[in-house]
């Protein structure tokens, strides 16, 4: 089978005033259609960036500085202008996690979803607004077609990423980046959003990749996760090994760290000594040895390199020794 | 219905009764008027005793952080009575009020905003001992190095500024600062809200180890299911103003009775897959009304799944089973 998204030993580095930051460093995964891939990691991580970096969107500071980006057979990581704008919105889209700022204060809801099928599918504009109706009422926005003219203020934080959904949707993209979709929105409204997220990907056979700090949300949402460190991929593993077995250091401190609702009275939480380490001054081994229990001489040398094992998981860790 | 009178509970530390605060919505043109009310928190009643954690749980706009600021005195109470520690304080003035406030204190949610730039955080930490004069400056100095070594700061941190700690150690320097006057009990409002899992774990560690150490009652006020079940004792469900259910915690997450709790607990995801894919799927549509224009009857029934005859009319009351669990629904009414 070949994989919708390949991406392999990706690095993006930016330029700040304490000298180049790599924020991601040599990371590589594949995605399948219809796959739902968590990208989970604390702040700083690189989570964020690396979702950025597939829809070229690292601004002025960013950029990549190695490895490659294959969508669909196509490397993506340096086309033409043209080439990306016609693949964003249209093949790749994303979701933002404060629908608020992602939505244009001035544009009716109408104008907004209607845009990327005017754009893309080069709909006419009563076309395109009459399939807008019928997008926000995929997304199940009560009186879909009579809230077309409404602005985005006229909207609650739920309907407005609900909105945001239908525009991601608006052209059947065979990708959705969704970074952080409900992080900003009450938990009743959260489970609304990620359910119907589930069911629209299902039946357009959309690939997601989530981008998520929230370790839940992966276990209910997603095939396969990749957790990031400090730039790295530490982990990845379908969702299921992961969470039965976690193997690397940090990914088992940051499940131990996880209050659950499964779990016993007043307990202590198993925490993870220390902070996450400052960009700007990596160690040169195993960036979480020095938090790590079970550091030793060889972690401190070199950067763990990743091995695969037969069940698909993949390990960047020299192993407890 | 068993509504313990104030000051009888032997433990109580803090009793609230029938509170609501509301606020008045202005409108009109040249001389702004009073148009309406939003009543943030209506007719709550709770109390905490002595070293225990009670955790106040619900969505935005649910009036659980009003409630806070009303027991805190920083917010204006409509109605109702606030009694510490057997005296009623709900009327207290700024100077009746001083050697209360050195028994409250409060962590917010983020330590970026609630630490002073400008200030080093040893005299961030050893200003509330100022403003309340005690001891000399030696003394005040051992207490700050003291409190920071309590919260697991290195006391020769005390001259370095906020900007030059982390999250999570920032918000160690707020604990530091509530514990400087040895409070009875401590506010914690969303305090673990902003800062990342693995940091999370470490702070509310700390908490439950310096409420072992010192006696502190909390009150924990948050949105996240997963954290009010870690650490409290006692939890109330908050919807639309109102208190909709409490109990003491294994109770009401073992089996919830309302069914807003219900939606609640089916809503959070939990880490584990095996449990999610085994689960069915949303328990709850729509949102939260507006608290300006609550519906009528019970505030739920608009979206409650088991809404029948009288839920749209009539608003039902908290009625207590035992001594702690009580729930406001008219499915459960009260035992004649």
């Amino acid at each position: 089978m070949t994989s919708l998204l390949d991406v392999q030993d990706l690095s993006v580095v930016f330029r700040t005033e304490r000298g180049a930051l790599t924020a991601v460093n040599s990371v590589s995964f594949d995605l399948a259609a219809g796959e739902t891939l968590a990208i989970v990691g604390e702040s700083g991580s690189g989570k964020s960036v690396t979702a950025l970096s597939l829809l070229g969107l690292l601004g002025e500071a960013g950029r990549i500085a190695g490895g490659s980006i294959r969508f669909d057979g196509e490397d993506i990581t340096r086309p033409g202008a043209g080439r990306l704008r016609e693949i964003r919105g249209n093949q790749i889209a994303m979701i933002f996690q404060e629908p608020m700022s992602s939505l244009n204060p001035v544009l009716t809801i109408g104008e907004q979803v209607a845009e990327p099928l005017r754009l893309h599918k080069g709909l006419g504009r009563a076309e395109a607004m009459a399939a807008a109706g019928d997008l926000l009422e995929r997304v199940a926005i009560p009186d879909a077609r009579a809230r077309l003219a409404d602005y985005p203020h006229h909207f609650s934080g739920g309907m407005r990423q609900r909105v945001m959904i239908a525009m991601a949707l608006a052209c059947q993209p065979k990708l959705i980046i969704a970074d952080e979709p409900t992080t900003a929105l009450d938990v009743t409204v959260q489970a609304q959003i990620l359910e119907l997220l589930k069911s629209l990907t299902r039946d357009l056979n959309s690939a997601m990749i989530l981008i998520t700090h929230d370790l839940g949300v992966v276990a209910r949402y997603a095939d396969r996760v990749a957790v990031m460190y400090a730039g790295r991929i530490i982990e990845s593993a379908p969702a299921r090994d992961l969470f039965a077995a976690p193997r690397h250091p940090y990914t088992i401190g940051l499940m131990g760290s996880t209050p659950r609702l499964a779990s016993g009275p007043k307990a202590r939480l198993a925490t993870i000594p220390g902070q996450p380490p400052d960009l700007a001054a990596l160690p040169s081994g195993c960036a979480f040895a020095p938090r790590c229990p079970h550091a030793r001489e060889l972690c401190l040398s070199a950067p763990p390199p990743v091995e695969t094992d037969a069940g698909g998981r993949r390990l960047a860790c020299y192993g407890h020794g | 219905m068993n509504l313990q009178r104030p000051g009888q509970g032997d433990g109580d530390l803090l009793r609230v009764e029938d509170l609501s605060v509301h606020f008045p919505v202005m409108g009109g043109g040249l001389l702004p008027r009073r148009i309406g009310s939003v009543q943030a928190v209506d007719g709550v009643s709770f109390s905490i005793r002595r070293g225990e954690t009670f955790s106040i749980v619900g969505e935005s706009g649910c009036g659980k952080s009003t409630t806070a600021m009303a027991v805190l005195r920083m917010q204006a109470v409509t109605s109702g009575r606030i009694w510490f520690d057997g005296q009623d304080i709900t009327t207290w003035g700024p100077d009746a009020m001083r050697p209360v406030r050195r028994r409250i204190q409060t962590i917010f949610q983020d330590p970026y905003a609630s630490l002073n730039p400008r200030m080093k955080v040893g005299a961030i930490i050893a200003e509330p001992l100022e403003v309340h004069r005690v001891g000399d400056a030696d003394a005040r100095h051992r207490r700050t190095a003291d409190l920071m070594k309590l919260v697991g700061l290195l006391p020769d941190m005390a001259e370095r500024y906020p900007h030059e700690f982390s999250g999570g150690q920032r918000q160690r320097i707020s604990i530091a600062r509530a514990l400087a006057l040895e409070p009875d009990l401590v506010v914690c409002d969303e305090a673990v809200s902003a800062l990342d899992v693995s940091i999370q774990a470490q702070i509310l560690n700390l908490l439950m180890e310096l409420q072992e150490r010192l006696g502190l009652a909390y009150l924990f006020i948050s949105h996240d299911l997963s954290v009010v079940r870690h650490i409290s004792d006692r939890i109330a469900v908050m919807y639309l103003g109102r208190i909709v259910e409490t109990g003491r915690r294994d109770e009401l997450f073992s089996a919830p009775r309302h069914p807003y709790t219900q939606a609640l607990l089916a809503s959070a995801p939990s880490a584990d897959p095996a449990l999610e894919a085994a689960r069915s799927s949303v328990a709850l549509a729509g949102e939260p009304p507006s608290p300006r224009n609550p519906p009528p009857g019970c505030r739920f029934h608009p979206r409650c799944p088991a809404a029948f005859g009288p839920c749209s009319s009539r608003s039902p009351s908290l009625v207590f089973e035992g001594d702690s669990a009580a729930v406001a629904c008219h499915l459960f009414p009260p035992q004649a």
